[in-house]
């Protein structure tokens, strides 16, 4: 990794029963994909409160991923179709919170779909090199702090 | 007026209900929530247009309960907060005399919850044109101006939770923001936090917000926090096609459809 490139840090927030299998599959089926994710497991993405995704933004993401499985494949029947409901609303917000809802990738990956996965993580660290760091969010998540700590 | 004060005389000399709440004489000009349980103090009932304190926020509270069956004096905004009170099944038909008031002024009775919901169909919600047009000049502003313009907003908040205690809908007994193991959401005037606190407020009314702005009105900062609950109630209707409380139809976030429809999950 080179030092002086900005590398963006990317949670990805995803659910046990397809997308974190399907990054599994990504893993056993030996293929190469960008380091920058950090993946936390969900029973469910209806379980994935709205404030997590803020306060990621808050601890220093650049970027985050959403995902879990396809609609009508939930291992709960509908926890999708109610998150995705969620997301909706909850994009709109932000979009017109002025926060940068690019940085917010959403996605269906299946347990099946291991090189979507890889797709998926190389395409946002892709789109977020390109935006560059999160700085907006930065300078109000470190509000008081020492200047040059943010 | 007279026909509001007599109802509800009658109401608690009939023991019909033990308590009226309604709007009685506040501080120098102001009008404020009173409270009556005799019939001889009904006198003090006003109706006005500086009654705009949302009186549905009482009906969930635990104190009021304790005083036995209510009757609210109840115009158009508190009408439909009760509406979607009911449809949260925070009320129940026949634990509440709404005494409504028509916007001329006229009384209006109720025989059910659902008698409300017919007479708020014709009066569904709409975002006034001022409204529209300042959400429009928001949502064109480059990204980062927007935020900007948000972080300076809310930078006056220092977090009274007026907006919280001001909304009808805002009824849990526990609330993330008194949460501290861990501390979700600073409790200072820290523009993390302020964010933090509006997202999540407003979020937790998607699609429940009757627009009444007792939100806006009870801000001392005067915070337009009333544009994000306006915004969401535009995507509401843009989304979901749905507007404004109802008995029938389920709520925007606790229900779905499977062909809901968005352009941004890969």
């Amino acid at each position: 990794m080179n030092m002086n490139e900005f590398e963006p840090k990317i949670v990805a927030f995803v659910c046990n029963w397809c997308t974190y299998a399907g990054a599994d599959l990504t893993g056993t089926s030996r293929i190469k994909y960008a380091q920058n994710v950090k993946i936390i497991r969900f029973p469910c993405t209806g379980r994935i409160d709205f404030m997590l995704l803020l306060k990621s933004f808050g601890e220093g993401a650049d970027g985050i991923i959403v995902s879990g499985c396809h609609p009508n494949d939930c291992h709960y029947t509908s926890g999708n179709f109610h998150a995705r409901r969620r997301w909706i609303m909850f994009r709109g917000l932000l979009d017109f919170l002025g926060i940068d809802v690019r940085r917010i990738q959403y996605s269906w990956v299946s347990a099946a779909e291991g090189a979507k996965w890889a797709d998926v993580v190389n395409t946002t660290v892709t789109a977020i090199r390109e935006l560059g760091p999160y700085t907006d969010y930065a300078k109000v998540a470190g509000y008081l702090e020492k200047e040059g700590t943010v | 007026m007279k026909e509001l004060i007599q109802k509800a005389a009658s109401l608690l000399e009939s023991n019909t209900v033990q308590v009226i709440i309604g709007y009685g004489k506040g501080s120098v000009d102001r009008t404020r929530a009173i409270f009556i349980i005799h019939a001889a103090d009904c006198e003090q009932l006003i109706f006005d247009s500086r009654c705009i304190q949302n009186l549905a926020v009482y009906l969930t509270k635990a104190e009021i309960k304790k005083m036995g069956k209510p009757a609210i004096v109840a115009p158009i905004p508190v009408l439909r907060s009760i509406l979607q009170l009911a449809a949260e099944n925070q009320i129940v038909d026949g634990n509440v005399v709404v005494l409504g008031v028509s916007p001329e002024s006229e009384l209006i009775e109720f025989e059910s919850l659902a008698a409300i919901e017919t007479y708020l169909s014709t009066k569904q919600i709409a975002i006034e044109e001022k409204y529209r047009a300042t959400i429009e000049s928001i949502k064109v502003l480059p990204v980062s101006e927007r935020f900007a313009f948000w972080v300076k907003e809310l930078e006056l908040c220092f977090k009274c939770y007026a907006c919280r205690a001001a909304c009808p809908l805002c009824y849990c007994t526990r609330c993330t923001v008194e949460s501290n193991q861990p501390q979700w959401i600073s409790v200072a005037s820290h523009p993390l936090g302020n964010l933090e606190w509006h997202v999540m407020r407003a979020m937790h009314l998607a699609g429940r917000c009757t627009d009444c702005e007792a939100c806006y009105n009870a801000c001392p900062m005067g915070i337009p926090i009333n544009l994000l609950t306006k915004s969401m109630l535009q995507d509401v209707s843009d989304n979901f096609g749905t507007y404004g409380p109802s008995l029938s139809k389920d709520n925007t976030l606790s229900s779905f459809k499977p062909d809901d429809k968005e352009s941004f999950i890969r």
